[in-house]
């Protein structure tokens, strides 16, 4: 294999990605502590919100965009996409568990349970995750790299059609119980809105950073791998 | 295409006849289940919701015996090979493999449906078995279309027996969201009344989306 199947490094993307990564979380955790307004029924609780929601906005449209990459491999056959598709999904199941941890304190703190059935994006999300979850041991039970790659595509691109599809139904069943505060950003007053799009922003940019690396990582051990069996190392 | 697809349907259903692998199995697994139900929750009869909740896990649980079977000769006897030689659309195999999963079930239902009137539901089945067929019917379509493809998926892996029911499970929940719910106003004891259009809504837009996925997606599992 020579080195161009691989594209460059990203060296200079990943710096600069690193850096508005570092100075967007501590903007957006000062203009969580300091500059939105406490919420009046909620109290100091209500802060959780701005990292509950932008993790589970960013893991769910993690998981959406590992699907489309599946697509993208299947009809283009580029090791590459799959990569992405992989690395994709790894870190949304990352960024998925902080999504059920804060969701469970949010719920233990306002509803007074650590699970709360009737609230339907929550169980919608444990769904989610629990097909997730059998990525990995799908992808790994399988020998041949080829087919690997083949039959994690059509798995994420069935789980990422399932996304949306699950959370219909599954809000479907739910009699709201519980008033819905803050249900969509629409509603929220400008200072609240503007600091949860600042978080929203910054987990984004965490989330991308950190899957930039991990390519980066992936794909020079590959490179590696290539160039110590061309120099006969084995 | 439709008749390469009755080929492979007239093959899978005679081997199923011949071997009786898969349905016999599902089906005693049912009436077992009924069973341990009873047991388990140390009631004689059941109603409304419950009634519905413990037909649905058991025809769920019972289905994923015959998902996990449904390759497994292909993969083991060269049954794959075999049809890849062959010159004719793939999708036929999954056409063909998802009308077998759909006729095991509906074998399974026809002995575990009856059985479950008999042994654990408070109310009689008869006026509302029409009802209950429609639902039966949608959730089945959905069942088979995830059911072959999940199979396929499996079959390819060292765990197969594991990966089947795990993938399987998460994918069906609208199913069983959709099926509980539609079928839990005819167990009801007072007045049975008929299911709500909305989960029978829920269970087509189901089949509908996930037949056309398996549909879209089947063709690169068998590629070799």
């Amino acid at each position: 294999m020579s080195s161009r199947t691989f594209p460059p490094m990203n060296g200079r993307g990943l710096r600069a990605l690193s850096i508005a990564t570092v100075a967007a979380i501590p903007i957006a955790l000062a203009l969580v502590f300091f500059y939105a307004p406490i919420e009046a029924e909620e109290g100091f609780l209500q802060k959780i919100f701005y990292l509950h929601v932008p993790l589970a906005i960013v893991t769910l449209c993690g998981f959406v965009l590992g699907g489309l990459m599946a697509i993208m491999h299947l009809r283009t056959r580029e090791r590459n996409w799959d990569l992405r598709s992989y690395v994709a999904i790894h870190m949304s199941l990352i960024f998925g568990v902080g999504t059920l941890i804060t969701g469970s304190i949010w719920a233990r703190g306002s509803w007074g349970h650590w699970w709360v059935w009737s609230e339907p994006t929550l169980v919608s999300f444990l769904i989610i995750m629990l097909l997730y979850a059998t990525y990995q041991p799908l992808r790994f039970a399988i020998e041949d790299p080829e087919r690997q790659a083949r039959y994690a595509s059509v798995f994420a691109i069935v789980a990422g059609a399932f996304v949306p599809l699950n959370f219909l139904a599954v809000r479907l069943s739910t009699e709201y119980l519980h008033p819905r505060v803050l249900g969509s950003s629409s509603n929220l007053p400008p200072k609240m809105a503007f600091t949860f799009l600042v978080s929203l922003v910054a987990i984004a940019l965490l989330y991308a950073t950190l899957c930039c690396y991990e390519l980066t990582a992936k794909r020079s051990r590959m490179l590696l791998k290539s160039r110590s069996r061309t120099l006969g190392f084995q | 295409m439709v008749a390469t697809v009755g080929a492979l349907l007239r093959k899978e259903l005679l081997v199923e006849l011949r071997t009786l692998e898969s349905v016999p199995g599902m089906s005693l697994f049912a009436v077992t289940t009924f069973v341990v139900f009873h047991f388990a929750l140390n009631q004689n009869s059941v109603s409304g919701d419950e009634a519905a909740g413990i037909l649905w896990v058991t025809l769920l649980f019972a289905a994923m015996l015959g998902v996990n079977r449904l390759f497994v000769a292909d993969q083991d006897q060269g049954g794959f090979d075999a049809f890849l030689l062959a010159p004719v659309d793939r999708s036929a195999m999954l056409l063909a493999k998802a009308l077998a999963l759909f006729a095991y079930l509906a074998v399974l239902e026809l002995v575990a449906v009856p059985a479950f009137g008999l042994l654990l539901l408070a109310p009689p089945l008869g006026q509302t078995l029409p009802d209950l067929l429609l639902v039966l019917v949608l959730a089945d379509v959905g069942i088979a279309a995830i059911g072959t493809l999940v199979a396929a998926l499996a079959v390819q892996t060292r765990a197969r027996d594991l990966l089947g029911p795990l993938l399987a499970l998460p994918l069906l929940v609208p199913v069983v969201i959709g099926a509980a719910r539609a079928s839990s106003p005819l167990f009801v004891l007072a007045h049975p009344t008929g299911p709500q259009v909305r989960w029978l809504g829920t269970l087509a837009l189901y089949d509908l989306v996930f037949g056309l996925i398996s549909y879209a997606v089947f063709d690169f599992l068998l590629e070799d």
